[in-house]
């Protein structure tokens, strides 16, 4: 058995008291108090998170915005310096290899933030579809991410942040002195919630970590782990990587519409893309509230009118809305909201209904 | 190993539930280990009354946030009454494990089976042994 990996930010989690669990082949923490209590956190004060198991790719010469540009499904060429944008790496049939956030870092370089399942995976299309007067270059071992998310992060964050080097706003990215480091500080996250996700050196990472919890303390500033990272994202109706999306599924089954640049760009997957809008009754990612007494689990089936027409994709209890919500797939007729379905649980067919996402 | 608490006049079973004596019924829940290693319960599952039981069978479900665990049957029998307030705030089963957090009662069908479950003692030496 291989053993798993640990970010440089592993005996801070145990001195924290966290629950250790397996992802990715990574070591990492579920919870430290309560998913429940740390979801809270996050939507009412802020939260701290280790994301060091994440991938970075970098590219850079000549070529690499042109080579990006084929590679993704958003826009690169536009994409400014200091800038980020969410987009896809498709296949050849149209189904995603990952959802990739991109930073352009200078005119000729840029990184992709790829999920943890699918690092070696990404470089290895990347480096296969690029091409020459690209350096592909893989940084994520050197790297540490901190995501700092919630209404009080930026308050806490600016404390600790030299004066010289402001805070980023959204989707853009800033050099910055925080806490005595030099950090890449991104105006990103996956909580739904406002905040930065923060790029240091494997050096500098653990005393960043407990310099932003010490000086968020009097706010209610708590270590979050992977489980409310979910219950968080889930909310928001953030897609999850081997859950709403896998190789598979198209971009625009699972709404992501508007991170696709028009098809006859030319980008790897537009071709499939464009096939695959004839078809009939595609299916359609949509978000769902338990009406009846149940929760949805990922993999459940959805039922309609005693027929199974899709699978749930992610559920979980709410703690912010109180509710068990979920995302699934189905067919487009049956994708409005206020549709009635049934989630199969267990056996038993519990009432559930399609909302308008992000829930609440 | 962390601080847990196993009430002394209780008996238990391997898979972390509490039982009751009370007359010639017993009461049933999950032991401090149980709700601490499934952190936030959220859902609990029950046997409707009159349900009947087999010892190690699975009757009901118990849910945290990220996971569905089954709850077994220590002991064969009649399912007499069941927690109603877990429907609504599941989560006195971590607040209160052994006292408002009980799951459900049961008439025994063969009290005998009540003699292969363990004292507080030999119910903590089986949590130390899988701490370790």
């Amino acid at each position: 058995m291989t053993e798993e990996r640990r970010t440089a930010l592993h005996a801070c989690h145990l001195r924290l008291g966290a629950r250790m669990v397996s992802f990715a082949g990574w070591d990492m923490p579920v919870q430290y108090s309560s998913i429940k209590e740390e979801h809270r956190a996050v939507r009412e004060r802020a939260g701290l998170f280790d994301v060091s198991h994440m991938g970075q790719i970098q590219l850079s010469g000549r070529r690499a915005i042109e080579a990006c540009e084929a590679l993704v499904t958003c826009p690169v060429a536009t994409l400014g310096v200091n800038r980020a944008r969410y987009g896809l790496m498709l296949n050849d049939e149209g189904g995603c290899v990952d959802d990739v956030m991109l930073t352009r870092i200078a005119e000729d370089a840029l990184f992709l933030c790829v999920n943890a399942s699918n690092v070696a995976l990404a470089r290895e299309w990347i480096e296969s579809k690029v091409g020459d007067g690209v350096k592909v270059e893989d940084r994520s071992r050197a790297t540490s991410l901190i995501a700092f998310q919630g209404p009080a992060a930026a308050a806490v964050l600016a404390r600790l942040t030299s004066a010289d080097t402001p805070l980023p706003k959204r989707f853009r990215v800033a050099r910055c002195e925080i806490g005595g480091a030099r950090v890449l500080a991104s105006g990103t996250g996956y909580t739904g919630s406002p905040g930065f996700e923060i790029y240091t050196a494997n050096a500098d990472a653990p005393r960043l970590f407990e310099a932003i919890l010490e000086e968020g303390a009097n706010e209610g500033v708590l270590p979050a782990g992977l489980g409310a990272r979910d219950t968080l994202r889930l909310e928001a109706a953030l897609p999850l990587y081997g859950h709403e999306l896998d190789a598979t599924t198209s971009p625009f089954e699972a709404g992501l519409d508007r991170f696709v640049k028009p098809l006859d760009s030319g980008f790897i997957g537009s071709a499939a893309l464009a096939e695959r809008a004839h078809e009939s009754d595609p299916r359609r990612l949509v978000g769902f509230e338990m009406t009846g007494r149940g929760i949805a689990r990922a993999d459940y089936e959805i039922m309609h009118e005693g027929d199974v027409v899709g699978r749930v994709t992610s559920g979980a209890p709410s703690p912010t809305l109180g509710k068990s919500i979920g995302l699934g797939y189905v067919p487009r007729s049956k994708s409005e909201i206020g549709q009635a379905l049934t989630i199969l649980i267990r056996g038993k067919g519990v009432a559930a209904e399609i909302v308008e996402t992000p829930f609440g | 190993m962390a601080d847990y608490e196993f009430p002394e006049e209780l008996i238990y079973t391997k898979e972390d539930e509490w039982v009751r004596r009370e007359g010639d019924d017993v009461v049933i829940g999950v032991t401090d280990f149980a709700q601490n290693q499934l952190g936030d319960i959220v859902f609990v599952e029950l046997p409707e009354v009159g349900t009947a039981t087999e010892a190690g069978v699975p009757f009901g479900t118990i849910e945290s946030v990220k996971a569905v665990s089954d709850l077994f049957a220590p002991i064969s029998g009649e399912v007499l009454s069941i927690n109603e307030a877990l429907e609504d705030n599941p989560e006195l089963v971590n607040e209160a494990c052994y006292g408002e957090g009980w799951l459900f009662s049961l008439r025994p069908s063969d009290p005998s089976e009540l003699d292969r479950l363990l004292d507080a003692k030999a119910y903590r030496a089986s949590v130390a042994e899988r701490e370790s």
